[in-house]
């Protein structure tokens, strides 16, 4: 398995935000975790990236044992991940944001290649790449988010609500961009609130409510599922 | 004529608040943290100065740069034993913790180098008089602003143009999404408190050369008036830390120029234009508030 996530519960304080769960991800896919706010969708992400103590469980990344290393480090092992609220550096260039991306490279021509193919998969960024990012749009920042977090080359892409505030014309981008990197063999971890998006682009699919899995199986299956229908889909 | 000389001392004077205003506004971009015992590395870093001067007979301006450095190490030191543990705690602490630290810089000194003031065996070339016309000055007072600007632009190299610096500024906005660029925080942390205190020692070498007694005490007033200069300037902004520091130092000098009655009061009037900046325009000079897109 790519990666595994067995049995992991994340406390804050009293609160139990995640409460025993056990998710595996295949190689190529993408796999998404829906459920409403406040389900433990972020803490899950975070818990994962090595951003928030586990209270129990395991995170295993291509056979190791990934629970106990810090941010830096699974970074290193090349998962990446866009953060909920983009989180780009909006003091920073464009530019200087990618090169941030890809802060654990060493080599100067990977990165310039990195930054060169970020502007093909978006060529907005581009023509923005002098600028400071927080003058962006909303759908910009997200995309730079997106491209920051590619600049490792990950082997795992974790993209915490891409979605998230933006109009519904950008949101259709920004899955066409997730469907993109899908077909280009990137493997996706994919949280979304936009159930039906998600879903449709989903191979797999995990269903969290408080803190625990409730449902699980293909994207399509859940997408035609009448509980999932009548709770996410608004139908 | 009269104004040229002021200009000459309040220059040379801002100067000095400048170097160490930027160090109070890099650790608190950083930290958020107030590091009250910065004065007192300053106070550290002037008596390095003293005693490489004495022991060693390297030439001054090599001692005035290997002062500097290990002042910078103590500041390195300083925040492993006194921040880094309380990283996580509420951030009131960490301030109790730099008013701590402080105290103990200031009664350590007094331990080690005595209660008594020493002098600070100023170097021949510095402490040359020039006199032209009716101006009147010394080298150290040429040398102080020359020095300044020097360092000034090494910093803007570093933080502009390097690797460290970038991660520096992105530490400065945003924890979390630096850590998950890669970016080793305590490390950029070390080196912020660095090169912050290297300028503060660099503060202590030139104060000294300028104004040559040395006390344990010697850093409460400059500590205090240069985060006043970082404040002026916007607190976390580092154009605003030189700026702020320049107009304390200038008004300072030109106040007590223009009313010299008002000598005694020169101290105070630091804390005069506190008040006013932070009844009129709170975030400083530079400051601003960083909105969020949506």
């Amino acid at each position: 398995m790519f990666l595994e996530i067995n049995d992991l519960h994340v406390h804050y304080g009293g609160i139990k935000a995640v409460r025993g769960i056990t998710m595996d991800i295949r190689e190529k896919q993408i796999v998404t975790l829906i459920g409403a706010n406040g389900a433990g969708k972020s803490s899950t992400l975070r818990a994962i990236m090595g951003m928030e103590a586990k209270a129990k469980g395991q995170v295993i990344f291509k056979g190791e044992d990934i629970s106990n290393l810090p941010a830096r480090e699974i970074v290193k092992r090349k998962v990446a991940m866009s953060p909920e609220g983009r989180h780009i550096f909006p003091e920073l260039t464009v530019r200087e944001n990618l090169i941030l991306g890809a802060y654990t490279i060493k080599d100067k021509d990977k990165i310039e290649k990195g930054i060169k193919l970020a502007y093909e998969l978006f060529p907005i960024l581009g023509e923005r790449s002098w600028q400071k990012a927080g003058t962006l749009s909303g759908g910009e920042q997200q995309m730079l988010a997106v491209a920051r977090a590619l600049m490792i080359e990950p082997e795992l892409l974790i993209l915490d609500e891409p979605s998230l505030g933006l109009a519904p014309i950008i949101v259709q981008d920004i899955f066409n961009i997730i469907r993109q990197l899908h077909d280009m063999g990137n493997t996706i971890l994919l949280i979304e609130q936009n159930a039906k998006k998600a879903l449709s682009v989903a191979d797999y699919a995990y269903v969290l409510e408080s803190g625990v899995i409730t449902l699980e199986g293909p994207g399509q299956e859940l997408l035609e599922n009448p509980q999932v229908r009548k709770a996410y889909l608004g139908e | 004529m009269f104004f040229v000389q002021h200009l000459i001392n309040g220059l040379s004077l801002g100067s000095l608040y400048a170097l160490i205003a930027i160090g109070y506004t890099m650790v608190y971009g950083i930290l958020r943290l107030i590091n009250f015992a910065h004065g007192d590395l300053f106070m550290l870093g002037a008596y390095l100065g003293l005693y490489l001067l004495t022991w060693t007979g390297m030439p001054w301006w090599l001692v005035f740069i290997i002062a500097a450095l290990m002042t910078g190490v103590f500041g390195i030191l300083l925040e492993k034993a006194a921040y880094a543990p309380l990283r996580h705690e509420p951030r009131i602490m960490v301030l109790i913790s730099a008013i701590g630290a402080s105290f103990f810089l200031e009664n350590l000194a007094i331990l080690i180098f005595g209660g008594k003031p020493q002098a600070f065996t100023v170097p021949a070339f510095l402490d040359k008089n020039i006199k032209l016309d009716s101006l009147n000055f010394n080298v150290v007072q040429i040398v102080i602003p020359v020095v300044t600007i020097v360092l000034l632009i090494i910093l803007a190299f570093l933080i502009n143009k390097t690797k460290m610096g970038m991660a520096m500024r992105a530490l400065a906005t945003d924890y979390d999404a630096a850590s998950l660029m890669g970016i080793d925080v305590n490390k950029v942390i070390s080196f912020t408190f660095f090169i912050g205190t290297v300028l503060a020692g660099f503060g202590g070498v030139l104060y000294a050369s300028r104004y040559p007694q040395l006390m344990p005490l010697m850093g409460m007033m400059p500590g205090n008036k240069c985060f006043i200069a970082a404040v002026i300037g916007g607190i976390g902004n580092l154009t605003g830390a030189v700026i702020g520091g320049l107009i304390l130092g200038m008004s300072e000098i030109l106040i007590v120029g223009l009313f010299p009655t008002l000598n005694d009061y020169r101290d105070g009037f630091a804390f005069i234009l506190l008040i006013l900046i932070l009844t009129f325009k709170p975030t400083g000079i530079f400051g601003s508030t960083v909105k969020e897109k949506v």
